[in-house]
């Protein structure tokens, strides 16, 4: 499904805001075709970086390439490259006086090749809210409407920053699922977020990034040396609850067994889950 | 879609949105008419044979409609649009800075055109208005209204980069308007104030776009009571092109989509 050609380079890259470095030198590669999720806390450089990727921002330092173009200063014209990427952004709260059909139809009009307007609203699942304004729409609804507005021009690369803020859970899944199929399509999908559990349903590959630096990129089971990593296995024994750690969870349990003779009481085996592997890494656990 | 194209769609929905909004279409459109009311029922006076205030009045509404509808509307709600992220949004596609300038050009020019309406059927339906009778002062009246509100409508762009913030924009811009319609003789007959305010308002578009539509709503004897004792309009004509030209210029270099 992915392909080994780079869909974004990034090589060294540094920006500071009065005197503090934001980004303090990331490399990181998103082949084509692939969902690439940027993780970290807030303040880790996640917005700038993708900020600069996206063309909003200059960078100080550092080589950037998205579809081989430097967003500084695409080569092909500005309008030319911004055809080719979709962008939804973290807020976006305007008056919301036009319609969501409206407002879609009114943006496939910008690109060269846009889908068409109507069947975008129905893959957000904004059909039965086509005719009311932007500005009746729930939370949720208004995202949706954001995403809508980024795939409106059938981009090769979507950039999403915290899609999902304040989704109720199956908003969520059914966002996913989106995603999904935009990637299915052959869209390069890059996504900074703040959700685990996203990054782990969703990434074909993360990356780690804290102080402006990137710690990992590994797909979201090999990440922090997960796979590796000792199971925790806890039991009850004459009523008391004990724990411990091993690399060979099966062959512990299995003479645990025969120690207790047979049945162990309240047994759990659990592999660090990825928030504990994350949080381990960004230096909070 | 070309950049004018896509300016035109721009306006098209720009008007659209400005006609949804019913603050923003009761305040451009009707206030100049309730000043017009307020202003026609307490001044009755001549100011000059057969030229009441009201008449003088309608002259200088008409003008200061030009400057509220562009400049002000637009300086004070392109930096609530960059602080809602609205422009940051845009900025993200294709569309081009000039495609949004056309389409802020072309709201501007329709909101003016319906304003102008209201304000000369209720000047000449409550306070005696004579509205022009040869073609050459309509042909005149329409050149000051389409270059007025294109002059306006750069100035608004090129001035949204100086409010900090959509919240403050207002309290930035209001003043400016108000001095300005005060110095360039929208609420005083212009010859009237001293000679200084009168030098300070010369350097601004108000003053021109005034005397203009005076040149228009009043007869051409009152030409001789301007300060400079004529219309002088070839003078108004290159004025108000050298703003636009100096207003394009900035708003194209100054004009920021968000505020980082």
């Amino acid at each position: 499904m992915t392909s080994s050609t780079a869909a974004i380079s990034v090589r060294g890259l540094r920006k500071s805001y009065a005197g503090r470095e934001v980004v303090a030198g990331i490399d990181l590669e998103v082949f084509t075709g692939e969902i690439f999720a940027i993780l970290g806390p807030n303040g880790a450089g996640k917005t700038t970086t993708v900020e600069i990727l996206e063309g909003y921002r200059e960078r100080d330092s550092g080589d950037v390439l998205v579809l081989e173009e430097d967003p500084a200063h695409p080569r092909s014209g500005e309008r030319a490259w911004r055809n080719r990427i979709g962008i939804v952004l973290q807020s976006v709260n305007d008056a919301g006086d036009l319609t969501v059909s409206e407002t879609v139809h009114h943006f496939s009009h910008y690109y060269t090749a846009a889908k068409d307007p109507d069947a975008v609203i129905g893959l957000v699942g904004l059909t039965d809210k086509a005719s009311a304004k932007v500005a009746t729409l729930s939370g949720g609804q208004r995202r949706r409407l954001d995403v809508a507005l980024g795939i409106i021009g059938s981009p090769e690369i979507l950039f999403l920053d915290e899609p999902t803020t304040g989704f109720d859970p199956e908003a969520r899944r059914a966002f996913w699922e989106l995603i999904r199929t935009l990637r299915d399509e052959g869209t390069t999908i890059l996504l900074t977020t703040h959700y685990l559990d996203e990054a782990e349903a969703l990434a074909d590959r993360v990356a780690v990034i804290n102080k402006g630096r990137v710690i990992e990129i590994a797909t979201p089971e090999l990440l922090g040396g997960r796979a590796e990593a000792s199971a925790t296995i806890s039991w009850s024994e004459n009523g008391a609850p004990q724990s411990a750690q091993s690399k060979n969870p099966t062959e512990f349990v299995l003479q645990l067994s025969a120690r207790l003779g047979g049945e162990i009481a309240d047994l759990r085996v659990s592999r660090p889950s990825l928030e504990d592997i994350y949080l381990r890494m960004i230096g909070e656990a | 879609m070309s950049i004018i194209r896509l300016g035109i769609l721009r306006g098209n929905l720009e008007i659209k949105q400005f006609i949804r909004q019913r603050e923003s279409v009761v305040f451009t459109l009707a206030f100049p008419v309730i000043l017009l009311f307020i202003f026609g029922s307490v001044f009755k006076n001549t100011i000059a044979p057969g030229v009441t205030f009201s008449q003088y009045f309608v002259a200088g509404m008409v003008a200061s409609g030009l400057v509220n509808t562009g400049f002000q509307q637009l300086a004070i709600s392109i930096p609530m649009s960059r602080d809602v992220g609205t422009l940051k949004r845009l900025r993200g596609t294709p569309m081009s800075p000039i495609s949004y300038f056309i389409g802020k050009a072309i709201v501007v020019t329709a909101a003016m055109i319906f304003q102008v309406a209201l304000l000369l059927g209720f000047g000449a339906l409550l306070f005696g208005l004579h509205l022009p009778t040869s073609a050459s002062l309509w042909l005149r009246f329409t050149w000051l209204i389409l270059l007025g509100s294109a002059c306006s409508t750069v100035l608004g762009i090129a001035f949204s980069s100086v409010p900090k913030s959509g919240r403050g924009a207002s309290a930035v811009v209001s003043p400016i308007v108000i001095i300005l319609q005060f110095l360039s003789g929208v609420f005083f007959v212009f010859s009237d104030l001293p000679k200084w305010m009168q030098d300070i308002a010369a350097v601004f578009p108000l003053k021109w776009l005034t005397q203009g539509m005076r040149s228009v709503f009043l007869p051409d004897s009152f030409a001789m009571k301007e300060a400079a004792h004529s219309w002088e309009i070839g003078k108004t004509l290159a004025i108000l092109i050298i703003w636009l030209v100096v207003g394009t210029i900035l708003s194209i270099r100054t004009f920021t989509w968000s505020d980082e």
